[in-house]
């Protein structure tokens, strides 16, 4: 095996993806890179697990069975471990096109986004309506409800941030949401879908803050322009799952020139006067007998996942998430091969939402007449949180088997990184899109590099593709 | 840009057959991998060269016949196998590997059988994986520089129906060749590295801003 060098610009652990998509953009810009997972595979908690480790991961089998054997090949099966989608004209599509990973990935609309209204036996699920002209049409107001729907979206859609003439009057940096609503005469309904399913929000927490209104109107175009995009749902989704993004963004990297270690354990940190300036860590594959290959490298700067740093970071809240494999799309939204079905949390008396995922063998996740609902929300009590899922457990119908492991803990860091030139990532939050995550690479990047990462033209430095 | 979609026979148009392939190299580090693409591709050979930038994703097209022509899409490793650490992604849907090895280095073909082996279990079972004993100018001058006689290879190569050649990317002895015979044996009517995927009917989204259109009437043009 190659000696590894004795120095690096940059180390990164973990290749979940926010680390790939930094260790891709340090590579790009010329830095040297040594990027380290100690688990087998890529993607650290962004990976995408089939069905046997899933059953592994969980236990809930009888010890000697094999019940992932009755769902066809294992390996059919990519289940995502975040339950998030992509938004078409999201920031994570704007980096995988300027980076041309576009090139290693296939993605496929998710056929629909729906959103439900009241709770239990009456409750009703309906598409998100995508603009002003489908507000008229939508099933979820009245009429006289619609119109000003169609109204207010009509103001969304012509704002622009430097146009004080769009603001409708309002000074949109200074106001609440909630000023908004009134003028245009909202109801509490309409106010929840538009929140929770258009500016995914997932508390009602934007509703009453001063000065947010601008940034929820920004995310419902957002919304709306990426519905725009394809047609059938804002989303996108990669096929062969979500734990395909890590590895592109480590190909990237590594055709810049980054170096690959996976299986390594990261033996010690080196310090010198309270800054990170190398580790020490041993490669060794899990079957293999001895030692491994230990080795030791200094580097100007590391980055982590919080896993790696675990007294360097605190927690935030906790992710209440259950896989479902269901063999049936789910009731009511029009037999589609993947949506997302968002239960804002007035309409079940929380105070977060309850998402779903739902994606199938039209993503190539799993096989023919299987379909995986992913149902998630932030845990609000210490236990039963069985109960706080149940709501979105009541969507899908017969499940054939649920895996529901304890609440995931979400990270965030202590510090920036500065002082000791560790620069830890954000867990995934419960945001049912990577709009977070890319916020929390354009963080670590300009704590970090000291500078603004600008992603557009990334590509234009090299020009990678050969065309005859 | 590559084609996105598989581009199968175009029925109707004429008699010419276009068809596009995943094309994947595997095997130790420091075989002459990159070496190989670079001179398949750009007929150029770099004794000094020791990164892969710029040969990560290439490709190049065959001319069978005048009526026929075989695009390779080409990815090489982008040496994340120097520490084992190749994507699933890298080998998914190949639709061809060549495994590659130095004639000059004894364990160079355990890693390529190791490579085979692991193809056979992962990769889709109608992959046409080649097998290429490549530096072959080494041992024109000096034959005892030689670690692997061409006939064990050869043999190994029959038993497990994998094509064989022994190449030199430095002379570029039986690197068309090699590449040539590959895309012989491809089956031309099932063509497209993406054709293993999903739906060819219904094919993915394309992301770049330019491919698209569909600003629906709910749009806000920014
Ligand atoms: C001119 C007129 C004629 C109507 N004729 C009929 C009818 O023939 N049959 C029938 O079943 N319903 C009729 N309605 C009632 C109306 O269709 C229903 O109230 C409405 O469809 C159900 O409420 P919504 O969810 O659409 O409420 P929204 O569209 O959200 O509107 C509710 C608001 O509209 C106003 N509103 C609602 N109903 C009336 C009303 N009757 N008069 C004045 N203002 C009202 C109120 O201010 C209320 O806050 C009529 C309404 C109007 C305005
Ligand atoms: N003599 C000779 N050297 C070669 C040949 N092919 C590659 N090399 C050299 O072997 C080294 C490794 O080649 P490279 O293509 O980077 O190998 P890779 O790691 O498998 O991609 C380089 O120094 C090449 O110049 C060959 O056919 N003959
Ligand atoms: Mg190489």
């Amino acid at each position: 095996m190659e000696e590894v060098a004795p120095e690096y610009d940059v180390v990164v652990l973990g290749t979940g993806l926010t680390e790939c998509v930094l260790s891709g953009v340090f590579s790009v810009k010329g830095k040297k890179v040594l990027h380290i997972d100690r688990n087998d595979h890529y993607g650290a908690e962004a990976a995408s697990v089939n069905l046997e480790s899933l059953f592994k991961k969980h236990g809930n089998y009888t010890k000697g069975e094999e019940p992932w054997k009755k769902y066809g090949r294992a390996n059919d099966w990519n289940i995502d471990l975040v339950p998030k989608l992509l938004m078409s004209n999201g920031e994570l599509t704007n980096i995988l096109v300027s980076t041309d990973v576009t090139r290693y990935l296939e993605f496929k609309q998710i056929a629909g986004s729906y959103v439900q209204q009241g709770s239990g036996p009456k409750a009703t699920v309906a598409k998100v309506p995508d603009g002003p002209a489908e507000a008229l049409r939508s099933p979820l107001m009245g009429i006289f409800e619609k119109r000003r729907a169609k109204k207010f979206l009509e103001f969304v859609g012509s704002y622009k941030a430097e146009d004080p003439a769009t603001h409708g009057g309002l000074s949109l940096d200074r106001c609440t949401m909630k000023e908004v609503y009134d003028k245009y005469g909202l109801e509490a309904n309409t106010r929840d879908f538009i929140g929770h399913s258009m500016a995914l929000y997932s508390t009602d927490d934007y509703i009453n803050t001063p000065g947010v209104a601008k940034e929820a109107i920004t995310r419902i175009r957002l919304y709306v322009n990426s519905m725009a995009r394809y047609g059938k749902s804002p989303y996108i989704y990669p096929l062969y799952g979500l734990g395909e993004l890590p590895q592109g963004f480590a190909r990237l990297s590594a055709i810049y020139g980054g170096t690959y270690m996976l299986n390594t354990d990261v033996d010690e940190i080196l310090w010198e006067n309270g800054k990170a300036v190398g580790i020490k860590a041993t490669m060794k594959e899990r079957i293999e007998d001895g030692e491994g290959m230990k080795f030791e490298t200094k580097c100007k700067t590391i980055l982590a996942d919080p896993s790696y740093f675990p007294g360097k970071v605190r927690v935030t809240g906790h992710l209440l998430k259950a896989v479902c494999i269901l063999n049936h799309p789910v009731a009511s939204t029009d037999n589609s091969d993947s949506c997302q079905l968002i239960i804002p949390q007035s309409q079940v008396g929380r105070k977060h939402d309850i998402y779903i995922a739902v994606v199938s063998s039209a993503h190539n996740v799993c096989p023919k007449g299987y379909y995986i609902a992913i149902v998630s929300t932030i845990a609000e009590g210490t236990s039963n949180h069985h109960l706080e899922l149940q709501p979105g457990f009541d969507r899908l119908g017969r499940i054939e088997e649920k895996f529901m492991g304890q609440p995931i803990p979400l990270y965030e860091p202590l510090e920036s990184g500065q002082n000791d030139n560790v620069y830890i990532s954000k867990s995934y939050d419960a945001t049912s899109h990577f709009e977070t995550t890319t916020d929390d690479i354009r963080g670590v990047y300009r704590r970090a590099a000291g500078e603004e990462l600008v992603v557009e033209g990334l590509r234009d430095g090299q020009n990678l593709v050969t065309d005859e | 840009m590559a084609a996105r979609n598989p581009q199968g026979g175009r029925p109707g148009a004429s008699n010419s057959r276009f068809a596009q392939f995943k094309l994947v190299l595997l095997g130790e580090s420091a075989v002459g991998k990159s070496s190989l693409v670079l001179r398949f591709v750009k007929d150029q050979f770099d004794d000094y060269r020791e990164s892969t930038i710029g040969a990560a994703f290439l490709t190049q097209t065959i001319a069978l016949d005048e009526s026929t022509t075989v695009k390779f899409e080409i990815w090489d490793t982008a040496g994340q196998e120097r520490y084992k650490s190749l994507a699933p992604m890298y080998y998914r849907n190949a639709n061809c590997a060549v495994v590659v090895y130095d004639i000059t280095q004894a364990s160079s073909l355990d890693k390529a059988k190791a490579w085979v082996k692991e193809l056979q279990r992962q990769a889709n079972e109608n992959i046409i994986i080649a097998l290429a004993g490549n530096k072959l100018d080494l041992v024109t001058d000096s034959p005892d520089k030689r670690a692997i006689p061409t006939a064990d290879a050869e043999q190994y190569a029959k038993d497990s129906g994998l094509l064989f050649f022994e190449t030199s990317a430095k002379t570029s002895e039986n690197v068309k060749e090699l590449f040539t015979a590959i895309a012989k044996k491809l089956p031309l009517d099932q063509a497209g590295p993406r054709s293993m995927r999903a739906s060819a009917t219904r094919p993915g989204v394309d992301l770049r801003p330019e491919a698209h259109s569909t600003q629906g009437a709910g749009g806000c043009n920014c």
